[in-house]
């Protein structure tokens, strides 16, 4: 994978397929020309902050939104003379959209009603997706004693009872605490794979991007910034905004010489010259000016002169975090006025260190990535 | 615990209540008091004057005309509010504001006004008075009531309820049906209510647009030039007052409703209740 064109990546075949998208909300435009390719099966994401224009972008796959450019085919059909109730999509919202007036069961069979089930084929499909959501008699429960998890199985039962081509989620588990929220993630998955629908999920939070998706889109201001695998987006983000939306990363300074046929060989006052492989360069780069980005997990405070590391520093200690299984330190380093961050994992017997302390960092030339 | 008023204040509220109940309460005293003659001392307790009530054909006949025109007014006003309060939660358009302020100018105007105006063009336009004339003249009242409950109604829905409805494969119709209107019932019923009491004692449109079909307002206002039948106005005004007094009920009862339907439930996350068992 040296340059990777991720838009045209999926092994899968396109369930969704978006082309130059452009959507403007009285002369603001929030989508900027979307290009992206998601596949039978997937389960993508979309990623970035809030007003990115990733919920716009799933309201126009849903068809609550019409795009001003581009097309949109779900399943090989064009999708943009087909109304919202037509599309073979369904939605989880994020306030869930529960109908006040309905119970469990009438939730669930809503959108039955239309395919003119008989009674007893309409209460067994209620009662298989209830008890694929784990809320098997709750049929008659009224909406109103639903708790926040309870209501979030009944959207997605709701959807998934209409057996979409493609489940769209749009935050749907920015309302649950952090306990049902992990929970949550673990049981989409599950019915995700068990049932092998595309589902595109619409997230700020990078970890539950990274948890549940096979592919993820990060966006910034109505354009992708990255798609890749969450391994990719992670380890080979192609700009320091990508690397710092996913978690936290370490910036050095360095100089790229060329490409060698071992490598591409970078030059850094820090470290001197070295060779990486061309995979640590996610996009192509021209000789020159270039960021170095290493994650703090991937450095390592070395406490014996023996402990091996490709690239070691002297620093001092700033600050510490101590969040039970993880430390996290901040090191001021001479050749830099950034400082470094470094993650060590607690384990028996470990030494934590404290403020002022001197300290010996190290790192491998494997964990590097170089970027713009 | 909660301190206690001071005096002045409290007889400043007695002197209030007085000021404004006193006269209703007048009423039933009067309504059940053995005299033609409206006056202290009273004489003695008689339902007669209820009993007088019942012999009144002509009575019967302007109930008749008032509910029916009560009744029309309301459902028509409730219909144009719908439209209008669909409108304005959920569409953008050219001169919505002022638009809006139009519809609700009636709620400003003095009745008198509205009444001679359309009296005059109804005079122009070579049309006769009717029941039909003061139900156009109520529906112009009432429909700014109608409008600001059902608008509160409509606003307060959650919009994503619509779409999950549409979402879900139901047409647009079918999501007004199925979705939204069960959701402002009870605005519905609260702007059907109010119009039919606005309507129901409504005088000064009804005196000038009515024909020979007076609606009860303005029977009563022609019972008064006969002091022998004062007693059985009190004896009728009474009726209206419990009347009117059940309906404001109802009506309270489903704008609370309303907004607990609407405003509380769509959005709510955590509403972990075991009553529902």
């Amino acid at each position: 994978m040296a340059s990777p064109s991720p838009e045209q990546q999926t092994n899968a075949p396109s369930m969704v397929m978006l082309s130059g998208i452009r959507k403007s909300f009285a002369d603001i435009e929030v989508v900027k020309g979307i290009d992206l390719n998601i596949g039978v099966g997937e389960f993508f994401s979309l990623l970035g902050p809030s007003g990115c224009g990733k919920t716009t972008l799933l309201r126009m796959i849903a068809g609550f939104e019409t795009a001003n450019e581009g097309s949109i085919a779900i399943n090989g059909n064009e999708m943009s003379k087909v109304d919202a109730h037509e599309r073979p999509t369904n939605m989880v919202f994020q306030s869930y959209a529960i109908f006040p007036h309905l119970n469990v069961a009438q939730n669930v069979a809503y959108g039955l009603k239309k395919q003119g089930l008989s009674k007893d084929e309409t209460k067994k499909r209620v009662d298989e997706m209830l008890k694929l959501v784990d809320l098997e008699g709750y049929q008659e429960r009224p909406s109103y004693a639903l708790s926040g998890g309870q209501k979030q199985r009944v959207a997605l039962a709701r959807a998934l009872i209409m057996q979409p081509k493609v489940l769209l989620l749009d935050e749907p588990l920015s309302a649950l605490d952090k306990k049902l929220r992990e929970q949550m993630q673990q049981e989409l998955r599950r019915l995700q794979r068990t049932l092998g629908i595309t589902f595109i999920l619409v997230t700020h939070d990078q970890e539950e991007a990274l948890i549940m998706s096979d592919r993820i889109a990060v966006m910034f201001d109505g354009k992708i910034a990255q798609v890749g695998t969450p391994r990719e987006i992670y380890e080979r983000p192609v700009s320091r905004r990508v690397a710092s939306f996913i978690g936290v990363m370490n910036f050095l300074k360095g100089d790229l010489n060329g490409k060698t046929k071992k490598g591409i060989s970078i030059t850094s006052d820090i470290f001197g010259q070295i060779i990486l492989d061309e995979s640590q360069m996610p996009s192509p780069l021209e000789p020159g000016a270039v960021t170095i980005g290493i994650r703090p997990e991937m450095m390592s405070v070395l406490y014996r002169d023996s402990d091996k590391a490709d690239n070691r520093l002297k620093g001092k200690v700033t600050s510490v975090d101590y969040y039970g299984d993880m430390t996290f330190y901040s090191v001021a380093i001479p050749a830099s006025e950034d400082q470094l961050s470094v993650c060590m994992r607690n384990t028996v017997g470990r030494h934590v260190y404290e403020r002022d302390d001197e300290i010996v960092i190290g790192w491998s030339n494997a964990s590097m990535v170089v970027l713009r | 615990m909660t301190k206690r008023a001071p005096l002045s204040l409290l007889i400043f509220v007695v002197i209030y209540l007085l000021f404004l109940y006193a006269p209703v309460v007048l009423l039933p005293i009067f309504a059940f008091n053995d005299s033609a003659i409206i006056a202290f001392p009273l004489e003695g307790f008689t339902m007669r004057w209820f009993w007088a009530l019942g012999e009144e054909e002509s009575l019967f006949r302007a109930l008749k005309n008032s509910l029916i025109i009560a009744l029309s007014s309301s459902v028509l006003s409730t219909c144009f509010g719908v439209l209008t309060a669909r409108a304005m939660a959920r569409h953008q358009f050219l001169g919505k504001r002022p638009i809006f302020g139009l519809i609700m100018t009636p709620l400003f105007l003095p009745e008198i006004i509205i009444g001679v105006s359309i009296l005059i063009v109804l005079i122009q336009l070579g049309l006769s008075l009717s029941i039909w004339t003061v139900i156009a003249g109520h529906v112009l009242i009432v429909t700014p009531f109608s409008v600001s409950i059902l608008t509160t109604a409509f606003n307060n829905m959650d919009r994503s309820l619509e779409e999950a409805s549409l979402d879900l494969g139901e047409t647009h119709f079918g999501t007004f049906r199925r979705v939204i209107l069960p959701l402002v019932a009870p605005g519905l019923i609260s702007s059907l209510l109010i119009g039919f009491t606005i309507s129901l004692d409504e005088f000064v449109i009804a005196f000038f647009l009515t024909g020979t079909d007076p609606t009860l307002p303005v029977y009563i206002w022609s019972l008064l030039r006969f002091p022998s039948k004062l007693p059985t106005v009190m004896a009728l005004g009474f009726v209206l007052l419990v009347m009117s007094l059940i309906l404001l009920s109802l009506f309270e009862y489903f704008r609370r409703r309303s907004e607990k339907l609407t405003g509380g439930m769509g959005k709510s996350q955590h509403h972990v209740g075991q009553e529902g068992e």
